[in-house]
């Protein structure tokens, strides 16, 4: 670049001859070379701008047409990344305490038709109904042959059944991938289970949803895929469940019952380890819901859980361990059962029209005395008895986590009057479910802390709020252990296992008012072993019916209390319980050979 | 000096440009193994699960009791009992280290005749 001299000699020395200031020109020269920069300067910004604004365009162009590209593109899981996740999307599985599959999933295939594509729809109406036999072959006649472009023809078959469809050679029978779910174990547990049925169902894929039990109360949870790998782990055991179930039915049909119901509990967690109602159901194949007559001859009515009845005499217990807590009386204390006794106008009757005249408190839980009962409900007052009725959680629906026990709001009586507080005190006029008399017979259990009935594995003792006092349940558990040593339930002595409990047999109401007077539920409700218990079990059988001594018998001392028995016998040792008792003695070996 | 600078700037730039080409076929190729890997996975884990449900039914409760009586001749398994636990002094010590001595009049014994208390 050439440089202008800001003082050429050519003009400043003509300037100086005619007198004129040299500077000026300098100026002058200064301010267009100024100009000349500015200039530059401006060019080269300028310049700068338009790269920069370009680099902005590209990245916005980039940006936007990379947005566009991912709003229209096909979503896609990230291949490299997150081994395994991308598998589990299936329901997760359900297992026992001990890790033994209860539910599982299954893939089979559904079975679906496109009339349209169909190459002779008689012959494949005809080779369906020789693979399905529950099948109309008219109707599908009319569907493959009418104006449908879509039929479902089943919702689950076999592997076996879909090969003999692939036989048919139809290219109009198509198949669906279908989930199923799976219960192994049949009918165990069929109540707590529930069952799972199809929701939203499209061709390639079907919702699995629960529809009862625990299936349906942890839907959420057993559909999250996040959980697809973690089993749900229930607090049932398998084989302890399998034990009582075969217990159980042997000793329905033995005591001609028409249902039965038991719960085994731990007192100290709450895990309930077996729940049985019979009759049962097969899951795997969910019978319809009853829509005419009583649904709680439904072999779906969960009787253990569902089902509330007066249950009779079993809670007399409460009644002696309040007045126990509160000091009124102590196991000795002697009440006068005597009658007649009337309490707002009504009778109060013994069983039998017995007579027990004097009895210890410990005696009138051992004899089951309905008027030493009411006596000590009245000291207690109404009051207190509702209050601590209430700390056992009689009143609200039981918090076992299957979704029919929301349904078991227990009966009880609007206006709490003596009357009812005597009434109750001997288990009538208040109707709960067998789980809520296994709550509250585990809070005596326990030394009296309420614990909440689970059907999930907890660790460790669940203690709740204290109910009674230690003593006091203490003393009810001596009381309760005196029923089966000398009172009404003398068959329930298991040896070596110091099984204490309380029998009740109440008459069933009937649905028009009033009382059968051949119709009983006959209750056992039982802990074991007494000394330190840990297990409570319950069991109730329904209008239980047997011929011994030369005379029908209906108390739960000659129906429930044996099957009870059996039951703690078979089971006690699956739990892994000691027996308190010497071991069997050695067999003594004989000489049998002469020489 | 220049010349060489942009020669070699040009080298590097090849350079980067295939090796970021070979990278991309190895990506792509390692993808495409990742896929056939997971698809083995959900297929393996798929007959696990089959393998788990249909160990599951042949062990359910009903079908072991029923074989454990069909087969009671030869098994006699029973439910457990409460008196067949035992107690640990009940658990003789292992014999002592003498060879035993070999048996040469042998007796047949048996428990029919016991009275309960070891006497015969």
């Amino acid at each position: 670049m050439i440089r202008t001299p800001l003082r050429p000699l050519a003009r400043i020395l003509p300037a100086r001859e005619k007198g004129e200031n040299p500077d000026a020109i300098e100026r002058e020269n200064i301010r267009r070379r100024h100009a000349e920069m500015q200039d530059r300067a401006r060019v080269r910004a300028e310049g700068r701008l338009l790269v920069l604004g370009l680099f902005f365009l590209c990245a916005f162009v980039v940006v936007g047409g990379r947005m566009a590209l991912m709003s229209t593109s096909e979503p896609a899981e990230p291949v490299a990344s997150a081994p395994g996740a991308a598998i589990a999307m299936q329901r997760a599985d359900i297992v026992d305490r001990e890790g033994r599959i209860l539910a599982t999933n299954f893939e089979t295939h559904s079975l679906y038709a496109q009339p349209p594509q169909m190459v002779d729809p008689i012959a494949a109406a005809q080779g369906l109904k020789q693979i399905f036999p529950d099948l109309d072959e008219a109707r599908m006649i009319k569907d493959f042959t009418g104006k449908r472009k879509f039929v479902w023809i089943k919702k689950r078959i076999s592997p076996e059944q879909q090969q003999a469809v692939h036989d048919l050679g139809d290219p109009g029978l198509l198949f669906g991938p279908r989930e199923m779910r799976l219960y192994p174990n049949g009918r165990l547990a069929a109540h707590v289970l529930g069952g799972a049925g199809f929701g939203k169902e499209g061709v390639n894929a079907a919702e699995v949803i629960g529809v009862a039990g625990i299936e349906k109360q942890f839907d959420d949870y057993l559909r999250d895929p996040a959980n697809g790998s973690t089993p749900l782990t229930l607090s049932l055991d398998l084989t302890v469940q399998a034990a009582s179930e075969q217990v159980l039915a042997g000793g329905m049909r033995l005591m001609n019952a028409k249902g039965a119901s038991s719960i085994l509990m731990d007192v100290h967690t709450g895990e309930v380890l077996s729940v049985v109602s019979l009759p049962d159901f097969d899951p795997n194949d969910r019978p319809r819901p009853l829509l005419t007559g009583d649904p709680s001859d439904s072999p779906l009515f969960n009787r253990a859980v569902q089902g509330v009845y007066e249950l009779g005499s079993t809670f007399k217990i409460f009644a002696a361990a309040q007045a126990l807590d509160l000091g009124l009386v102590s196991p000795e204390t002697i009440i006068d059962t005597s009658g007649p006794m009337k309490v707002g106008g009504y009778p109060i009757g013994e069983f039998h029209g017995k007579n027990y005249g004097k009895l210890s408190v410990k005696d009138v839980i051992v004899h089951s005395s309905n008027r030493g009962t009411g006596r000590i409900a009245l000291e207690i007052g109404s009051e207190r008895q509702k209050a601590f009725l209430g700390a056992l959680g009689m009143f609200d629906p039981t918090p076992f986590e299957i979704v029919e026990a929301r349904g078991a709001q227990p009966l009880i009586p609007k206006r709490w009057t003596d009357l009812s507080t005597v009434t109750i005190s001997y288990g009538h006029g208040l109707s709960a479910s067998p789980m809520h008399l296994a709550a509250a017979y585990a809070t005596i259990a326990n030394g009296g802390h309420y614990v909440s009935p689970t059907v999930l594995k907890r660790k460790g003792p669940q203690y709740g709020p204290r109910v009674m006092s230690a003593e006091a349940a203490k003393e009810a558990r001596q009381m309760l252990r005196a029923v089966v040593t000398e009172g009404t339930a003398s068959f329930g002595d298991v040896e070596g296992y110091s099984v204490g409990g309380k029998t009740g047999t109440a008459d069933k109401p009937k649905p028009q008012g009033g009382y059968y007077d051949n119709k009983v539920i006959a209750t056992f409700a039982s802990m074991f072993p007494t000394n330190d218990p840990k297990y409570v079990l319950i069991l109730t059988l329904d209008e239980p019916q047997i011929h011994a001594l030369k005379e029908d018998r209906r108390t739960a001392g000659w129906t429930a209390v044996p099957v009870a028995a059996e039951m703690i016998r078979r089971v006690a040792p699956l739990l892994g319980l000691r027996p308190d008792v010497d071991p069997q003695r050695r067999a003594a070996i004989t000489l049998t050979s002469s020489n | 000096m220049k010349g060489i600078a942009y020669v070699l700037a040009a080298l590097v730039v090849f350079g980067l440009a295939f090796w970021a080409y070979r990278e991309n076929y190895a990506t792509q190729q390692v993808l495409k193994e990742t896929r056939g890997l997971q698809r083995q996975i959900g297929d393996a884990q798929l007959r696990l699960g089959v393998l788990r449900a249909e160990w599951a039914y042949l062990n359910r409760p009903e079908r072991l009791s029923e074989l454990s009586q069909i087969n009671f001749d030869r098994l006699g398994l029973l439910p457990l009992r409460p008196d067949q636990f035992g107690r640990i002094d009940e658990v003789s010590f292992p014999p002592a280290q003498d060879p035993l001595l070999p048996i040469t009049n042998s007796v047949d014994v048996s428990t029919m005749a016991a009275d309960g208390e070891g006497n015969p």
